[in-house]
């Protein structure tokens, strides 16, 4: 099962292996008799901010802590700017780390929390001072140099831990699950910060979350991961409209899935309705087949003459959110239903309302389809 | 499935490079081993092959072990030790639940006066309170007519003057035990209509239960282990712990002496696996997210359970005070004119004041040193990469005093130290010696105490200065411990009120040059000066509960200054 996904020479994440700032290679971590890690390959490139995104367990944080040497891998290489860093320490790595409980240490002031890494390079003390207000402008706390990490909100804590692991100018950033412990508001505007901040500095960032949302406003790209297996690499905008498995197209996103039969190469039927789609890959030899579609992509407006995906439904149940409402759509013939999130607009024109029917359309080249595991 | 041999199975596994640090932590991890090794492991094995050794040192297999189960009036200590435990577990266990309830569960006033009662008994070496027994009900006791003909001399006085000993430990694990209480269970009980009766035993009780059961084996083993009491009011009712001393001490029968030991070892053993096993439940109980409980106002309650709490802290306070009297006064119980005569040691003991500042010297040393032993090493076993079975080892080790009596080290100590082939022979006799004995013997307790401390630290302070490129032992200094500072005085403490108050495990080991106060006291009611016997045990509570005070005022003030950083 692993081996479709395996061999690194013809690995899909593996792209330009010269020019990659971070090249990780077949990398396998065993726990005993679990396997955390299965044969993970993947290039970073110097600058980007990458995130690895997935459920509880899935190897990601044990991926980040192979990457700074804190649990080293029990078989694969790690190379970092051309060196071979698979089998150092973390004090012989080049990197700055963010954890979720901050790690400030709390008998030290933030000015020395900050300058706690410019201390040991027998730096002057007129330069670490220097710094240290520098850094701390950089996280907006000029001020809070002489306050303890007891006195600072979670926010500001983050920020100064944040200052600290920048203070020795590390070639990679790592952060796990940064904004986690923090109140829903101050994880919003953090993640502005960090974002602007990193793309400022240009340092190449690896942040490890479980929370989609975030890694879809953040990442440059995202590596989503389940079970020790990478699933998918790409943008923010791949892993989200172009799913590579039904794990990905479930773990981000809403998403609706049906089951259904492949009949010809492009077509599926759902409980004898007919759908056409347009996916690149095709997967013959599967009959069974999950076929995916996003709320938002149920198209109400403009329909014309259009008979491709066309379908009649009823609106069983209409569920207020906000800025949308999330409908049930009951399938014609069929015990099967579809949410489809309409907007405001759209509920006004169409007088859409619980018990109403109405035509739509399933886009064809919006339709997924995976084969049934 | 768990062999993932993909990528082609040539892949070697990956073996992590030890940095400079790592390579130091893990020496620091080999010599603190060869420590331990050398200080428990080592003298204990001696004892062990001793009891299987005749007198000329030949091998004889279990024959000391026939031939002590087989003797009847040996044997007959066995039973003597365990009745005596037994009922001194049954006497403390309700009385300790009791005020351990009131000082966690009510709205009594004064909690901390009474808490600081419950604890008095620690100051004392466990002579004091047989000593004030025998002035209350001994031949010339003031309530001799109370007991109607019966003595005091014999189970009774051992028992009597046990519950009383033993009676903080108790109520210390039992009011942790209580103290860990989900308000929100009783909430719920509250909301269901369950009368206070039935939350009692069906929330209360089973919530505690490990506690008491925790409780309990440490009441009973520490009964069947302490060496004093039964020392001074045991008159002719043999126990384990004086049979190991009139072996060793009196007939000189090493072997057999060992037998009683490794005998002696057997209820420490199984209370110490108990404790572990107990303690692994009692964590799991309580969740993260529990509410602490607040008690309610409840009139009655409150009451009884002072009236209670006074009069259980009265006697103690009567026990305490009936030796201190005894030892202010010329002659108990006919001349009650004051004095300071039974204070001048020197006309009762050949070393005089001398064994009580030996008794200051030793614990102040073995503070200092076993502190730092016991910090750095608990420091190296939580902190050191890797090395996982060396940190297992040494774990084991530092858990293992604890299932070791005194008297059963001490006579390891003898029979190792003593040996004319150990290169370490020169310790023999040695202030050094009860030093080292005095650390090895209180290891447990204050590793646990410091290994707690390290855990409640963020596990990522390491990692974070690996990242930064900043040694370990630099944020061991500038970090760790000045966050555990609380933690290391009162491990010091730990260890040095218990140094002041020990009998059982340097009583092999002294000289006349190094003998101590608590030794003083044994040798000193030997020789029927029980007045100055008094007067000596008197001078350890004070010192220790001296120090002890200091330790508290010290917390509130000194520490609180240098510890702004704790304040939000």
């Amino acid at each position: 099962m692993v081996s479709s996904r395996a061999s690194g020479r013809r690995n899909p994440n593996v792209m330009n292996a010269a020019s990659a700032y971070l090249e990780i290679r077949n990398l396998v971590k065993r726990y005993g008799e679990f396997t955390a890690l299965r044969d993970v390959s993947l290039d970073i490139n110097s600058g980007e901010f990458v995130c690895f995104l997935g459920p509880s367990g899935c190897g990601k944080t044990t991926l980040l802590r192979a990457i700074a040497g804190l649990d080293p891998q029990s078989q694969g290489t790690i190379r970092q700017a051309g060196r071979d860093v698979s089998s150092l320490p973390p004090a012989q790595r080049d990197f700055g780390i963010v954890f979720q409980s901050y790690a400030l240490f709390p008998n030290l002031s933030v000015a020395d929390n900050v300058g706690y890494g410019l201390v040991n390079r027998k730096a002057r003390r007129s330069e670490i001072i220097a710094r240290v207000a520098e850094l701390l402008v950089l996280v907006g706390m000029p001020e809070s140099g002489s306050k303890y990490p007891a006195q600072l909100s979670g926010g500001q804590q983050q920020r100064v831990a944040l200052a600290r692991a920048l203070a020795t100018s590390p070639g990679l950033l790592l952060l796990d699950e940064p904004l986690s412990a923090l109140d829903a508001r101050v994880r919003l505007r953090l993640r502005h910060e960090i974002k602007a901040l990193q793309r400022r500095l240009g340092v190449t960032t690896i942040m490890v979350t479980h929370d989609q949302e975030e890694a879809l406003t953040m990442a440059d790209r995202i590596v989503v991961m389940n079970h020790g297996v990478v699933e998918q690499v790409g943008t923010p905008t791949e892993i989200y409209h172009r799913p590579a498995s039904a794990f990905v197209a479930d773990f981000v996103g809403t998403m609706n899935f049906l089951q259904g039969e492949l009949v010809a190469p492009g077509r599926v039927s759902v409980d004898g309705i007919e759908l056409s789609y347009v996916d690149a890959a095709a997967r013959n030899g599967h009959s069974r087949v999950r076929i995916c579609l996003r709320p938002e992509d149920v198209r109400v407006r403009d329909l014309g003459e259009d008979r491709i995906n066309r379908l009649t439904v009823d609106i069983a149940d209409l569920e207020f959110i906000g800025a949308f409402c999330r409908a049930t759509l009951r399938l014609p013939q069929s015990q099967r239903s579809l949410i489809a999130d309409f907007s405001s607009n759209l509920m006004r024109d169409y007088n859409l309302e619980a018990g109403k029917r109405l035509d739509v359309i399933l886009p064809p080249d919006r339709l997924r389809v995976f084969a049934e595991d | 499935m768990a062999d993932v041999a993909i990528g082609g199975a040539t892949l070697a596994p990956v073996r992590a490079k030890a940095s400079h640090d790592d390579i130091l932590m893990r020496l620091g991890l080999c010599v603190l081993l060869a420590w331990l090794i050398v200080v428990l492991a080592l003298p204990l094995w001696t004892l062990l092959s001793k009891s299987m050794e005749d007198s000329e040192g030949r091998f004889v297999g279990l024959a000391n072990f026939a031939t002590y189960f087989s003797t009847p009036s040996l044997f007959a200590s066995v039973w003597n030790s365990f009745f005596v435990a037994l009922a001194v577990t049954l006497i403390v266990m309700p009385m300790a639940f009791v005020y351990a309830y009131a000082l966690t569960r009510s709205r009594m006033r004064l909690k901390w006066l009474f808490q600081g009662m419950a604890l008095l008994p620690i100051f004392a070496p466990s002579l004091l309170p047989a000593i004030s027994f025998i002035y209350l009900f001994g031949n010339q006791g003031l309530l001799k007519s109370l007991l109607a003909g019966g003595s005091i001399y014999g189970p009774a006085g051992i028992i009597a003057a046990q519950v009383f000993y033993c009676f903080p430990s108790a109520v210390m694990i039992l009011a942790t035990a209580l103290a860990l209480a989900d308000a929100r269970l009783y909430e719920a009980a509250d909301a269901l209509g369950a009368t206070r009766r039935r939350i009692f035993f069906t929330i209360t009780l089973p919530g505690a239960k490990y506690g008491a059961i925790g409780a309990s084996f440490v009441v009973f083993t520490q009964v069947i282990t302490d060496f004093g009491i039964a020392k001074v009011i045991g008159g002719k009712f043999n126990v384990l712990a004086t049979d190991v001393y009139k072996q060793v001490i009196g007939q000189q029968n090493f072997s057999m002496g060992a037998v009683v030991g490794i005998v002696l070892l057997a209820p420490a053993v199984l209370a110490f696996v108990v404790d572990r096993l107990v303690q692994r439940r009692q964590v799991a109980l309580l969740s993260a997210r529990a509410v602490p409980l607040e008690p309610k106002d409840q009139r009655l309650r409150d009451a009884l359970l002072t009236v209670f709490c006074t009069i259980v802290a009265l006697l103690i306070a009567t026990i305490i005070g009936v030796s201190v009297w005894g030892s202010l006064i010329k002659y108990w119980p006919y001349n009650p004119s004051w004095t300071l005569d039974n204070y001048a040691f020197g006309n009762f003991d050949s070393e005089g004041w001398n064994s009580f500042f030996n008794s200051i010297q030793m614990a102040f040393c073995a503070a200092i040193v076993g502190t730092v032993i016991v910090f750095l090493g608990a420091w190296l076993v939580e902190k050191t990469r890797g090395a996982t079975a060396l940190r297992a080892v040494v774990q084991f080790l530092a858990l293992l005093p604890m299932a070791v009596p005194g008297l059963v080290l001490g006579l390891g100590y003898i029979f190792f130290f003593n040996a004319r082939a150990n290169p370490l022979n020169f310790l023999y006799a040695t202030m050094a010696i009860l030093v080292i004995n005095t650390t090895a013997h209180f290891y447990t307790v204050a590793h646990v105490t410091a290994v707690t401390a390290l855990k409640q630290i963020d596990p990522e302070f390491e990692a974070v200065s690996a990242s930064l490129k900043v040694p370990y032992w630099r944020t061991l200094l500038r970090v760790t411990i000045p966050i555990c500072v609380p933690a290391i005085i009162d491990i010091a403490v730990f260890i040095f009120v218990n140094a002041m108050t020990t009998v059982s495990s340097v009583i092999f080991l002294y000289s006349s040059d190094t003998k101590l106060g608590s030794i003083a006291v044994v040798n000193m009611d030997e020789a029927g000066a029980t007045a100055a016997a008094a007067a000596m045990s008197v001078m350890i509570v004070l010192t220790s509960a001296t120090v002890k005070a200091l330790h508290l005022v010290a917390e509130r003030g000194l520490l609180g200054r240098l510890q702004a950083w704790r304040r939000r």
